[in-house]
Parts: structure tokens; C-alpha cells; sequence
């Protein structure tokens, strides 16, 4: 790939010198302190006295403490990243005149956006890989347990889907730098979809599961209306990255969830019976799972990145 | 004397919508020569550079440049042809050696043979003090040194300069054009050369093409342009008065 090592060269170096890159570094790196502290603080309390169980390890990422969780708090705020490292990459080129001189060099034009994509799902992966190593040191000083192998692998696929939905952000922020002229249009607009995926999403899934197939709360609703509510609503939401993120990891980072629905029709004995056997799934268990989710995932940051790319190799490259 | 013809264009068209910005266009730049390419704002100037780098497609004709066609090989065109972008950007943060150095690394020259080519091309455009400063902190004279210091960096055969002395104090556009002219003459780098101040580009011109709505309504030597228009030779025309005259015939 001609110029594309050049590119990123100089593309990751920028972002690791770039001053917004150092306050949200520490903004981030701050806040899951915080948290791994609380969840730490919690779990050491909660646990005082009683026969260890399993995974406890696992627990210091998907407990919430006083507010959310890491998972929680990297689903929400994770997409910010993506933004931030994103969302000039392509105006801010042709803003500063230097999209011309750069594609006049003997380099292929997509090695720009290859570049400049690879550069930042470089910062992300070594962003989220510090931040989980952080509080994988910190969980242990505070917890004292040592994470097994099955806990360590299933850090490894936290980390991993945690970099692809990140990177899904940034294509996006990327995509909308390359489709509008101007900066601060691009930043506004990628805000603006993450803040309508990420909340709106999930209002409008309920508000639409109610109108189509309302349940009446007072007295007990037909299991029928029940089960088509919540699909509806599980249907709906899938239209959301951060839904499919956090029910991914949440059901990666704790092996005791068995599934993805957020509503189980179980008779009482049914109850009790589960419940005396509660077994965590293993990791390849977790993974078909959550396998849906991931293809989604996948799926929506590959179009993503498939639209910006054709949208940048057709674009004039006059402004 | 044999020359080579270098960059050849036929009926070359570029069309918005129904809008022509270059339309039909046939023109020639010959071996080691600097051609002025004159036009008023708007005529199709930077669209037609645009396209003999093959950066932007042409909707009808042909160009080559060195024998090839910019549209299929724009890899060898650009690696032959130094192009300076009108308004031309930097990087704020990098100072004038760290721009070049990306110029050569996006050019593949690395190591030694890279620092040494930086070290020449700030050298040649009288920018070997001010090699650690931030660009940003550049004047404008300064910037459009930088730029072709970037250009000159691949050794170029061909330079395109769109409006080098573009918002220029007279004293940097004179130092500017005497630069531009060294590096044709020293280096034997052919220049198209498009800009606003005429009187520099009939200095060190050897021949001018006038572009008016995206045609090309007169290229040759200043001399010929005169005596087509006012039947007398260069001596007595400037090449403002010869412009302004098919300027408002069109």
C-alpha cells in the first residue's frame, strides 16, 4: 500500500501530541479509577466474610458501584473517543489546504483514509488496554484475588469488542467529516447521531413496544402481550451500538448471565430450580450468546467504513 | 534544437452539471520551458491542473503528461510532477524540516538521502535558517518557499505552480519568479506557471497560454501574441495590454 505506512506514521503521532487526546485521556483514565474503586470498595465489603465465588475477579468490571459500571461507562462514553479522534480528519485537511498537497504525492488516494483510520483503532486499542490494565493492577491491590486464565480470556474479548465498537464510532465521526465542509458541522452531527443512538434509541423502543402491543400493569397482562412487548422493545433497540456493546460485554464480563433478554417468563419452580444451579457458562458459551450482537456490531462498522470510503474516493478532491 | 512536447491536452472538457469549467482545451508545454498560464479568476485554471494529475477525471478528451495518461498512471504523473496547490496548507504544528521529512516519507526517500534532499531544498528557497521554526509562525512569502521546497523535494521533471505569488508583497514575488526561473534554468525543470502578476510572467515566461471560460483562446510566445494582435513585436507591448486585449474580446 503505497503511503499508507506514511500516513499512519504521522497520523498516530499526531493524535498521541494532540492536546484534546491528553485531556480525554486523563478525563478517562480519572473517572475509571473512580470507578474501579468504588466497584473495588463495594466487592471487599460484600464479599467480607463469605466463601469466595467464582470470578470475583471479572466482578471489578461489570459491578456497579455507586453510579455504572466500567462496561457501562465505556458503552456510553467510549464513543466519544471515536469522535474526538475523528471527526476533522478529512475537513480539517481540505480546511487547512493541506488535502491537496497530500493526495498530489505519489500515494494511492485511499491511503489517506486508511491511514487516518488505522492510526486512531491504533490509539483506541492502546487507550482501552491501559485503562483495563490499569484497573486489572488496581482490582488487585484492592481485591486481592488473582484472575484465571478463562477470566483473563474473557478480558481479552471485552477488550477486543471494546476497541471494534470504539473504531465504529470513529468511522463514523470519519464518514461525517468527509460528507460535510465544515468542522464544526461534522462534530455537531456525529454528537448529535451518538446522543439519538445511544438514548433515543432505547425511549423510542419502549414507546413504540407500547403502542404496538401495550401491557396493561394493573392486573396481570397475557403472557402473548408480554412477550411481543419486550420483542418489540429487544427488536428495536438493536438499531442502537451502544445496546449491542453493552449486552455483549455485560454477558462476556459475567459468566452467570445466560442470555441476552432483559425478560424471562419462569414459572416458580422453573425460578428455583435455575437457581439452584447456577453454573457460569463458559467463554465459548458466552460468545454464541452475545453472537448475534457481535455480527451486528461487525456488520455496522464495515458499512460504515465501506460508505465513507467510496463517498471519499468519489468526492472532488477541490473544495 | 529538438524539444519534446511534455504535457499535451485534446479537447480536453470538465463539466458540473451543465456548467463547462474546461472545455476543450488543447494546449501544449514544451521540454524545459516556463509556460505562463494566464486567465482571470474562475476560468478553469486549477481544474485543469487538477486533471493532468489525474485528481480529477476528466468528462471528455485527453491529456498526457510525459507520455502518460494522468487518468490510468496517476502514480507516475505524480511522481514526476511537483504540483503547488494554490493557497497551499501546513501542518501548524510541525515545524519546516518535519513537513518536509512527511513530504519525503509520503514520497518513499528516507534516511540519509532524505535529510540530505531537506537540507538542500530549504537551502535552494533561502529557508535554511528557519528549518526549526513552527510553520505556523511563517510569513506568506515564507510558506510559498516552503511549498515548493516540498515540491522540489522528488526531484521533480515538471512543476505546476498555481498563484505562487498570490497575496505577495512586490519584493517576495519578484524574489519568488527569480527563484522559479534558477530552478528551470539549473535544474531544467519545466514550470507551468499560472498566476496574476504579468509583468513577472513575461519576464521569465518563454511562452503564455491565455485561458478565458474554460477555453484557451491564445498560447504562444509573447512576441507572436503581439504581432497577432497589434501586428508589432514584444517591444512594444506588455503582456498586461496583450491579456487585456483578448480579455475583452472574448
Amino acid at each position: 500500500m503505497s503511503g499508507l505506512s506514511a500516513v499512519y506514521r504521522k497520523e498516530l503521532s499526531d493524535n498521541f501530541s494532540s492536546f484534546r487526546f491528553v485531556i480525554l485521556f486523563a478525563l478517562i483514565a480519572m473517572v475509571s479509577f473512580i470507578i474501579s474503586y468504588m466497584a473495588g470498595v463495594s466487592l471487599r465489603e460484600n464479599l467480607e466474610g463469605i466463601a469466595k465465588p467464582k470470578f470475583v475477579f471479572l466482578m471489578l468490571f461489570g459491578t456497579k458501584g455507586a453510579l455504572f459500571s466500567l462496561v457501562d461507562f465505556i458503552a456510553i462514553f467510549g464513543p466519544l473517543i471515536g469522535l474526538v479522534l475523528g471527526f476533522d480528519a478529512i475537513n480539517g485537511e481540505r480546511a487547512h489546504g493541506t488535502l491537496v498537497k497530500l493526495v498530489s504525492q505519489p500515494i494511492y488516494r485511499d491511503a489517506v483514509i486508511n491511514g487516518k483510520f488505522l492510526a486512531g483503532a491504533t490509539t483506541i486499542a492502546v487507550l482501552v488496554i491501559s485503562i483495563v490494565l490499569v484497573i486489572s493492577g488496581f482490582g488487585l491491590t484492592l481485591v486481592g484475588v488473582v484472575p484465571g486464565v478463562e477470566e483473563i480470556l474473557r478480558l481479552a474479548v471485552y477488550v477486543g469488542i471494546s476497541i471494534f465498537y470504539i473504531s465504529f464510532w470513529l468511522g463514523l465521526s470519519i464518514l461525517f467529516s468527509i460528507a460535510f465542509r465544515s468542522v464544526a458541522t461534522s462534530f455537531l452531527a456525529s454528537v448529535a447521531l451518538w446522543i439519538f443512538l445511544s438514548f433515543f434509541v432505547s425511549l423510542g423502543a419502549s414507546v413504540l413496544a407500547d403502542s404496538i402491543a401495550p401491557v396493561e400493569k394493573k392486573e396481570g397482562a397475557a403472557p402473548e402481550t408480554v412477550v411481543a412487548n419486550a420483542q418489540i422493545k429487544e427488536g428495536v433497540s438493536l438499531l442502537s451500538p451502544m445496546f449491542l456493546y453493552s449486552n455483549a460485554t455485560a454477558t462476556i464480563v459475567d459468566p452467570m448471565r445466560k442470555t441476552t433478554r432483559s425478560l424471562i417468563l419462569m414459572g416458580p419452580m422453573e425460578q428455583i430450580s435455575s437457581s439452584r444451579f447456577q453454573n457460569p457458562l463458559s467463554l465459548g458459551q458466552s460468545l454464541v450468546v452475545v453472537y448475534p450482537h457481535l455480527v451486528a456490531l461487525i456488520a455496522i462498522s464495515l458499512i460504515c467504513f465501506a460508505v465513507s470510503y467510496s463517498m471519499f474516493m468519489m468526492q472532488e478532491i477541490r473544495t | 534544437m529538438e524539444t519534446q512536447v511534455i504535457i499535451q491536452t485534446t479537447g480536453l472538457t470538465k463539466r458540473y452539471g451543465h456548467q463547462a469549467a474546461v472545455d476543450h482545451l488543447d494546449f501544449k508545454v514544451m521540454e524545459g520551458e516556463i509556460f505562463g498560464f494566464l486567465g482571470p479568476n474562475g476560468a478553469g485554471k486549477t481544474t485543469t491542473l487538477l486533471m493532468l494529475l489525474g485528481l480529477s477525471r476528466p468528462t471528455e478528451g485527453t491529456a498526457t503528461v510525459w507520455g502518460l495518461d494522468p487518468e490510468r498512471k496517476a502514480m507516475e504523473v505524480k511522481k514526476i510532477v511537483g504540483y503547488l496547490p494554490e493557497n497551499v496548507g501546513f501542518y501548524g504544528d510541525m515545524n519546516a524540516v518535519q513537513s518536509l521529512r512527511y513530504i519525503a516519507d509520503l514520497n518513499r526517500i528516507t534516511g540519509r538521502e532524505a535529510e540530505d534532499r531537506i537540507h538542500e531544498a530549504l537551502k535552494l528557497v533561502g529557508l535554511a535558517e528557519n528549518g526549526a521554526k513552527k510553520v505556523s509562525a511563517f510569513s506568506r512569502g515564507m510558506r510559498q518557499r516552503l511549498g515548493i521546497a516540498e515540491v522540489l523535494l522528488k526531484e521533480p521533471k515538471v512543476m505546476f505552480l498555481d498563484e505562487p505569488t498570490l497575496g505577495l508583497d512586490p519584493d517576495g514575488a519578484v524574489r519568488l519568479i527569480e527563484l522559479i526561473q534558477s530552478l528551470n534554468q539549473e535544474r531544467k525543470i519545466t514550470v507551468l506557471l499560472s498566476s496574476h502578476h504579468l509583468q513577472q510572467v513575461q519576464k521569465i515566461s518563454h511562452r503564455v497560454g491565455i485561458m478565458i471560460k474554460g477555453r484557451m483562446v491564445a498560447e504562444g510566445s509573447i512576441d507572436a501574441l503581439a504581432r497577432e494582435k497589434f501586428g508589432v513585436g514584444e517591444e512594444k507591448f506588455t503582456l498586461e495590454e496583450i491579456y487585456m486585449k483578448y480579455f475583452q474580446e472574448v
